[in-house]
């Protein structure tokens, strides 16, 4: 089996398992969903804030659910010691993690997409821009919380204190992410008659390539035994 | 038996006798900065802060890869001093930027590149130090160590460049160009005397950690928590 095949094998095992226990991801849009509730509290239900400010909320709704999510990708590895099982398959330790964040970066899309119409009614906008570029910066910006997510998923799942650990880690680390993605989607929702939600791509685009490229190669010292 | 005089404590009295020559000269012999005026001097120690903390992590992100490459242990105990050492200097490089800023830009904090990229990459490796008391086993700690050095080092241009584009207001990078020629002395040798006291740190931990690990490596075992039937 190639890298490719061997990946898309843990992908496709991961997205079972995400889909029989759907009630999980049930939860966690219940959560984010919550948040995005409180933000207008947090605005004093001001509409005209909300509106403006709506592609932040999201991203930040999305951002706390995202931990829950991708805690998962390795909770789910500690029980019954099932990871041990997997590295001792004739599997390349790239595949399992590119798998792994595969299958993340298709939940939280999920996550993403049943949270969007809830923000929409919520804060009252609408896409006046271009859904191309929304879907891009959503593609790209859940790429950007999976890939390193899911590496800190795999240490933080194997220590004590793993609740506080892997916010505490993830969250300075994806600043570049949310920077770009609540201002690139900010502009495909609104409009961008200056073009430029391209560069906001570009920086996506950069984080994705540089952790999607090295998170990969420092996995195996990770889950080595 | 009587115990030897640690070397690197040199290295420190030098680099704290240094600091006090150059503060001396940047207090006091230096004259007061053309549009800051005396709150300027604050310059002298911020710079010097500023290059040998992005330094420690820099050196750090080398051990890292080291570490990781070689597998010894000894990469480990230096790397814990260095990102250790980068952390206490970027905190100390905040609290210097939020008191000249006061007086200069009016508040104490602004959304400026580099000072959120320093905040940030201080907070990038507090993450890896809390990580790491969370660990017990030495070679894990060193792995995983390693590898968080890696991540947060990597993601600090990204941050500097993500914050930039979002909005600017910062003074132009301080080099001996760009400052007059009665400053740059008290710059330079503040600059080699934090490195001296940083290098005195680091080497100071390192000694630490490899005691620290001597102890794990030859302490009694502890005893198991398994009873019969288990």
């Amino acid at each position: 089996m190639t890298v490719l095949s061997q990946t898309l094998a843990v992908a496709a095992k991961d997205a079972r398992i995400e889909w029989r226990g759907r009630a999980r991801t049930a939860a966690i849009l219940g959560f984010a969903g919550t948040v995005l509730l409180l933000f207008s509290f947090a605005a004093a239900a001001d509409t005209k804030t909300l509106t403006t400010h709506a592609a932040g909320y999201f991203w930040l709704a999305l951002l706390l659910g995202s931990v829950l999510s991708l805690a998962d990708a390795f909770r789910i590895e500690t029980e019954d010691d099932a990871l041990d099982g997997l590295l001792l398959l004739p599997v390349d330790p790239r595949a399992i993690f590119l798998g792994k964040a595969l299958a993340r970066t298709g939940a939280l899309t999920v996550l993403a997409l049943m949270l969007m119409p809830i923000a929409a009614v919520l804060y009252n906008v609408g896409v006046d821009g271009s859904w191309l570029q929304l879907a891009a910066f959503i593609v790209l910006g859940v790429a950007g919380l999976a890939a390193p997510g899911t590496l800190y998923s795999a240490m933080t799942s194997q220590v004590r204190g793993r609740e506080v650990l892997l916010p505490l880690l993830l969250f300075p680390l994806v600043v570049p992410v949310v920077l770009a993605v609540v201002k690139g989607s900010g502009l495909a929702l609104a409009g961008d008659p200056m073009g430029q939600a391209s560069s906001w791509l570009g920086v996506l685009a950069v984080f994705d390539l540089v952790y999607w490229s090295v998170c990969p190669l420092v996995f195996s010292a990770v889950v080595e035994r | 038996m009587k115990k030897p005089f640690p070397r690197e404590h040199f290295l420190g009295l030098f680099g704290l006798v240094l600091f006090a020559v150059g503060s001396w000269m940047g207090l006091v012999e230096a004259p007061p900065e053309r549009y800051m005026g005396e709150v300027g001097r604050i310059l002298y120690v911020h710079v010097p802060t500023a290059w040998i903390g992005l330094l420690a992590f820099t050196v750090g992100f080398g051990f890292a890869i080291a570490s990781l490459r070689s597998r010894s242990l000894v990469w480990d105990d230096v790397l814990v001093g260095l990102v250790e050492v980068g952390v206490l200097f970027a905190a100390m490089l905040l609290i210097q930027g939020s008191i000249w800023a006061r007086p200069t830009w009016g508040v104490f904090w602004t959304w400026d590149p580099r000072l959120t990229t320093s905040a940030i990459m201080l907070l990038s490796f507090v993450g890896v130090l809390a990580m790491r008391a969370f660990i017990k086993d030495p070679p894990r700690r060193a792995r995983w160590t390693a590898v968080g050095t890696i991540i947060g080092f990597l993601d600090v241009p990204l941050v500097y460049f993500s914050i930039k584009w979002w909005r600017t207001l910062h003074q132009p990078f301080s080099s001996p160009e760009t400052v007059a020629g009665s400053m740059v002395w008290p710059l330079r040798i503040n600059a080699v005397a934090l490195l001296c006291i940083g290098a005195w740190l680091v080497i100071r931990r390192a000694r630490l950690a490899r005691h620290l690990r001597r102890v794990h490596e030859t302490a009694a075992p502890e005893p198991s928590r398994l009873v019969a039937g288990d």
